[in-house]
Order: C-alpha cells, then sequence, then structure tokens
C-alpha cells in the first residue's frame, strides 16, 4: 500500500503531473505515491517525468479504466 | 529560483495572448518546472495581457482554418467571411472554454498560478508596457519588468529557449 494515493481521474495534460510534483514534495524521502488517471498521455508523462527527476516508477499499469502508477519519492 | 545548481533550464518568449495560444507556453513552463528545471517566461507584445490581474481571453476563428470544434459527433470549421461577422468570436470563445471545462483541462488562471507557485521566473517586456499603456498595478504580482537584454542573459544560459 502508498504512503499516498492521488486521485487525477478527468483531469488533462499537464494537470497529473503537476499535482503528482506537488504530492511528492510533501512526501519523505523514500515515502510512495499511488497516482489513478484517466488520461492515455499520463502513461509517458510519468515514464519520461521520472527519468527526468529521478523519481522512480516502481508500477504502472491499468486497473478497469483507470491507470495506476506508483511512484517513489528518490529526488 | 531552484537551489540545484545543476538544474537544466528553459526560456520561453511568450508572444500571444488568445486563450488558445495561452495554454503552450503555460503548459510547458509549469511542467518543466515540476521535472525541476528553472524557467524563465518573457512576455511581449500579445503575450503581456496574459499577466492582467483580470483574464478575458478570447479565441478567434478568424484566419485559422485548421481550428475544427467537436460538434454533434462531427467537427465544425468557419470560413473566414462567417468568422468575421459580428458575435462569431464570441460564441467561440464559449464554446472553447465549455470543452475545456468539460475535458478536464486546467484553465489559464490555475495553471498561471501553478507556474508563480514553482517559482517561474517572470519578465514582462518594458516596451510593451509603454507602447501599450498597461499599468503595473494592472498586472499580478511576481513578474519582473525588463527588456530583451533580460531576456538574452537568461537565454544564453538555458538549455532550451522557446519562442510562443
Amino acid at each position: 500500500m502508498a504512503d499516498q494515493v492521488l486521485d487525477t481521474k478527468g483531469l488533462n495534460c499537464p494537470l497529473p503531473i503537476l499535482k503528482a510534483k506537488k504530492a511528492l514534495k510533501e512526501l519523505p524521502t523514500g515515502g510512495t505515491l499511488e497516482i489513478h488517471a484517466t488520461d492515455p498521455g499520463s502513461v509517458k508523462d510519468f515514464e519520461a517525468f521520472c527519468r527526468t527527476t529521478g523519481n522512480e516508477l516502481m508500477e504502472s499499469k491499468m486497473d478497469g479504466s483507470t491507470y495506476v502508477f506508483l511512484i517513489k519519492h528518490t529526488n | 529560483m531552484s537551489a540545484e545548481a545543476n538544474a537544466k533550464s528553459m526560456s520561453i518568449i511568450v508572444t500571444k495572448g488568445t486563450l488558445d495560444w495561452a495554454y503552450p507556453p503555460f503548459i510547458l513552463a509549469t511542467t518543466a518546472a515540476a521535472m525541476g528545471l528553472e524557467v524563465t517566461m518573457f512576455f511581449t507584445f500579445y503575450g503581456l495581457t496574459l499577466l492582467k490581474k483580470d483574464l478575458n481571453l478570447k479565441i478567434s476563428t478568424l484566419g485559422n482554418p485548421a481550428m475544427e470544434m467537436p460538434m454533434m459527433g462531427m467537427h465544425m470549421a468557419l470560413p473566414n467571411i462567417v468568422s468575421a461577422l459580428p458575435g462569431v468570436d464570441g460564441l467561440a470563445t464559449g464554446m472553447m472554454k465549455n470543452l475545456i471545462k468539460k475535458k478536464g483541462v486546467a484553465s489559464i488562471e490555475e495553471l498561471r498560478d501553478m507556474a508563480l507557485e514553482a517559482d517561474v521566473n517572470m519578465i514582462a517586456c518594458q516596451m510593451t508596457m509603454d507602447l501599450f499603456e498597461y499599468k503595473r498595478e494592472d498586472m499580478i504580482e511576481g513578474p519582473s519588468i525588463g527588456g530583451a537584454a533580460s531576456w538574452v542573459e537568461v537565454a544564453t544560459k538555458s538549455d532550451i529557449n522557446l519562442y510562443i
């Protein structure tokens, strides 16, 4: 179970990324954030976000019609 | 500005002030800031209107034949002669604002607030302020006022420079 869950369902680019960044900032290093999204573009975007920021994308999957991402705050 | 000395950086010259053209610079600026870049936005000419306290942004279909609005399962584009009629811009703006809400797209006000919150460095063009007689008190708090040299200095040190 993630330390925090962020619901960005219904939101479009770039809001899921911006809200995730805000939530990550509140988490201690090593903390995990689970993000729920419906924006299909968020799959590629969270990969790029994590590669660029150095945070770890631990999981990226679909749950029904929702995209679920698990990010570990490492940076 | 970010304290990270090795952070990448991006500058954007913002030259357009219609509702549609306001999106690319604010989306890129907020996203880059979220990804750890130091971002500077230089607002000049019609872009300067995006720094006003009260935004009343509009779109125009005039001279924009590629603009298609989804409507009843189809797409609607307007010939210039129709776009020029009184009220058409207002109608198109209303349709766009409805779409923005319906599709979960952020408002420009929201993106601008997020950019300020993320310490995006904003510079308002002094010459444009003079030219269009904008008053500092009509603009939001935050942006500094500068000229071309201010942008050039930032641009020479930036990894990415965009003109929108």
